[in-house]
């Protein structure tokens, strides 16, 4: 066991080692990234009582990267935020870790990554190597740091992808004081997992991926830990929790997408069966854009989505049958000024919920990220409606360096 | 045609029509050429000279300048593969802004069809396979449109020799570019000012759709690598009707580094850093 969890300590360290062999002819350490300060509004009084109002953070996202003449290249990024209400939502990640060599043949990475699958805008499917850092943003975007072995095989008939998983990263959920959260907190210590490994269960994952003229497809199998748990209740002192359940899985997914002209033609379906009943989920749908609108170098792209899960609503589902609409903005100006509107309605219920992402840029290096979260109607069976006082703007400040 | 993409992208040219090039070139009285012949001839000159560097590196260095002067700087690196019988692949990366750094474009250009186009988002370690309709628009917020910047084939444009003309001191050809896929481009024609020595461009009139007179592009400090391929240091791109103009610096050539079609593929996106 102990052997087991020191599995990926050992190949970190020997991948460090391994590195130095390449030592001659290096150039210095580049050092970049990125702090932000981050106010989040919102415009509703909390639903309950530990929870704060406004809530302040700051993040800070430095990257150190090294490039050997001819040899392999290191990443070092860690991720460190710290937030004025919720405990949880203050927390240190390493985003990236991690030694890449390349031959003409192959491509090695060996450490901590991260891997991004998928065509879709509102949905990410079947993205699954990373797990999600669902404190940070409840769009799901942000990840955690990933332990890998990553081989890739280009070829002309494609790219094969292979990936040796050994450790596990529990999805982070906000704590009491936090926003954004369920009625009953998810208790994060008391996580079960249906391998006896626990975490340091070995995970593994196949990907092929290739382009046939206007078409780009990727097909996967992943066998492992699932990344998203189920839930039970549990007790705790303070009082009735959610606990966890990590399950072992096997899940099969495909993403397409086919460029014609303006439009943009998007799938990813998956199957997965070790979670309950088999099932599976899917999302769809189109992007058009019309560009240079008014030669005033404007592009304006119109999003349609529909996403589907075979399961049944007891499940912590969140899109199970539901139309996603959106308008994608781009200014093409010195500011890079960009807004993606979303509003996605459930179509087996009445939850109405509008999405805003927007930024642009106020000096060369200082960007302002404003996004909006608005329950505009929920019901009272859906996972939304624990959120619905929830409703917010995040204005972020983001200094690079 | 975009004195852009011919410095940076120069084209394959058609073995086959080599003779007609040789022919056409020859000052004679025996036949006479048609202005439309005349132009083709020189585009496809241009592109005989420009074949044959297999691949090329360059660092690139924008400024954006708007109306009251004030100044934006993007910087790029950028790498070209030289593909025998179809269009040439490339793949640009930024530096600054520092927000967008890692962000990168890989293309392949066809010569006929449509081209491919993949974004690599770092942020997100997304590669988005993304339109190639957008020819008109804007380049980063600078003068150059994405139609200026992309690899040209000499099949994407017709062409017509209006006169020779006297241009800082060298005899030049004035040939007259005109898009095929009209539908798509901002242009209904470019304006090109080539030297009859070398056969390079140093001024481009740019039209837009109402035929009237949009941007001008000059082009500076001609410097000839691997005693064979003019490649210039600087170009200026005016917008006469905003006023805006933007300058590209380019720097370190490297021709024949040994690129090859692994340098240019989706894996590739995703690690130029």
């Amino acid at each position: 066991m102990i052997k087991k969890r020191y599995t990926f300590l050992i190949i970190v360290c020997l991948s460090f080692s391994t590195g130095h062999v390449f030592m001659p002819r290096s150039h210095a350490l580049e050092l970049s990234g990125y702090a932000a300060v981050e106010g989040r509004l919102f415009t509703d009084d909390p639903l309950y009582p530990e929870q704060e109002r406004h809530v302040i953070s700051l993040a800070i996202e430095p990257e150190l990267y090294h490039k050997w003449e001819g040899g392999p290249s290191f990443i070092f990024t860690p991720f460190i935020r710290a937030d004025s209400a919720d405990p949880e939502r203050s927390h240190v990640d390493i985003r990236e870790l991690n030694y890449v060599w390349i031959s003409d043949t192959w491509e090695l990475k060996v450490g901590i990554s991260k891997v991004f699958w998928g065509v879709t805008e509102f949905v990410h499917l079947v993205d699954i190597i990373n797990q999600t850092d669902f404190v940070e943003n409840i769009d799901g975007e942000d990840k955690l740091g990933q332990p890998m072995v990553h081989v890739s095989i280009p070829r002309n008939w494609g790219v094969l992808d292979f990936f040796m998983l050994p450790y596990f990263r529990e999805r982070t959920f906000p704590g009491e004081k936090g926003r954004n959260r369920t009625q009953l907190i998810v208790d994060t210590d008391r996580s079960v997992f249906e391998s006896s490994d626990e975490e340091n269960h070995i995970d593994f994952a196949l990907r092929y991926n290739h382009t046939l003229g206007d078409w780009d497809f990727g097909i996967y199998h992943f066998n492992g830990t699932g990344r998203e748990p189920s839930f039970t209740l549990g007790f705790d002192p303070g009082g009735l929790v959610l606990v966890p359940k990590y399950w072992l899985i096997e899940q099969t997914g495909l993403d397409v997408q086919a460029v014609k002209g303006n439009l943009l033609l998007k799938l990813e379906s998956l199957y997965r069966s070790g979670q309950g009943d088999s099932f599976y989920a899917l999302v769809g749908g189109l992007e058009y854009s019309f560009y240079n609108v008014v030669s005033r170098g404007v592009d304006i792209g119109l999003i349609v989505e529909w996403a589907y899960d075979d399961r049944d609503e007891d499940v912590s589902v969140v899109f199970n049958n539901d139309l996603m609409t959106g308008v994608r903005l781009a200014l093409n100006d010195v500011s890079g000024t960009e807004v993606l509107a979303g509003f996605i309605i459930d179509l087996d219920n009445s939850d109405r919920v509008l999405t805003i992402e927007s930024s642009r840029r106020l000096r060369d290096n200082i960007k302002i990220v404003v996004d909006a979260y608005v329950v505009l109607q929920s019901s009272e069976d859906s996972l939304i409606h624990a959120i619905r006082n929830d409703n917010n703007i995040r204005i972020e400040l983001v200094r690079y360096f | 045609m975009s004195r852009f993409s011919i410095l940076l992208f120069p084209i394959m040219s058609g073995i086959l029509f080599l003779p007609v090039i040789i022919l056409s070139l020859i000052p004679s009285t025996a036949f006479t050429q048609t202005p439309e012949e005349k132009g083709v001839a020189i585009a496809m000159e241009m592109d005989r000279r420009a074949t044959g560097f297999r691949d090329v590196t360059a660092h690139m260095l924008m400024t954006l300048r708007d109306r009251h002067g004030r100044e934006s700087i993007r910087k790029m690196r950028m790498k070209v593969l030289e593909v025998v019988g179809d269009g040439d692949k490339s793949l640009m990366v930024f530096d600054n802004p520092k927000d967008v750094k890692g962000t990168a474009f890989l293309n392949f250009t066809h010569k006929t069809g449509n081209d491919d186009q993949w974004l690599y988002l770092p942020a997100l370690k997304r590669v988005k396979r993304i339109s190639t309709r957008n020819k008109s628009g804007s380049f980063m917020g600078s003068e150059f449109a994405y139609e200026d910047i992309s690899s040209l084939e000499v099949e994407k444009y017709t062409y017509k020799w209006v006169r020779d003309e006297e241009y800082n001191g060298m005899d030049c050809f004035i040939v007259e570019y005109y898009p095929v896929d009209r539908k798509y481009s901002g242009y209904t024609r470019q304006v090109s000012w080539i030297d009859k020595t070398e056969y390079r461009s140093h001024k481009v009139e740019y039209y837009d759709r109402k035929n009237s007179h949009l941007k001008t592009l000059t082009i500076k400090g001609y410097k000839k690598y691997i005693d064979r391929f003019w490649r210039a240091d600087e170009l200026n791109m005016v917008n006469h009707q905003t006023g805006k103009s933007t300058r590209l610096e380019f720097n370190d050539y490297k021709f024949q580094t040994g690129l090859n079609d692994r340098d240019f593929n989706k894996n590739s996106l995703k690690r130029v850093k």
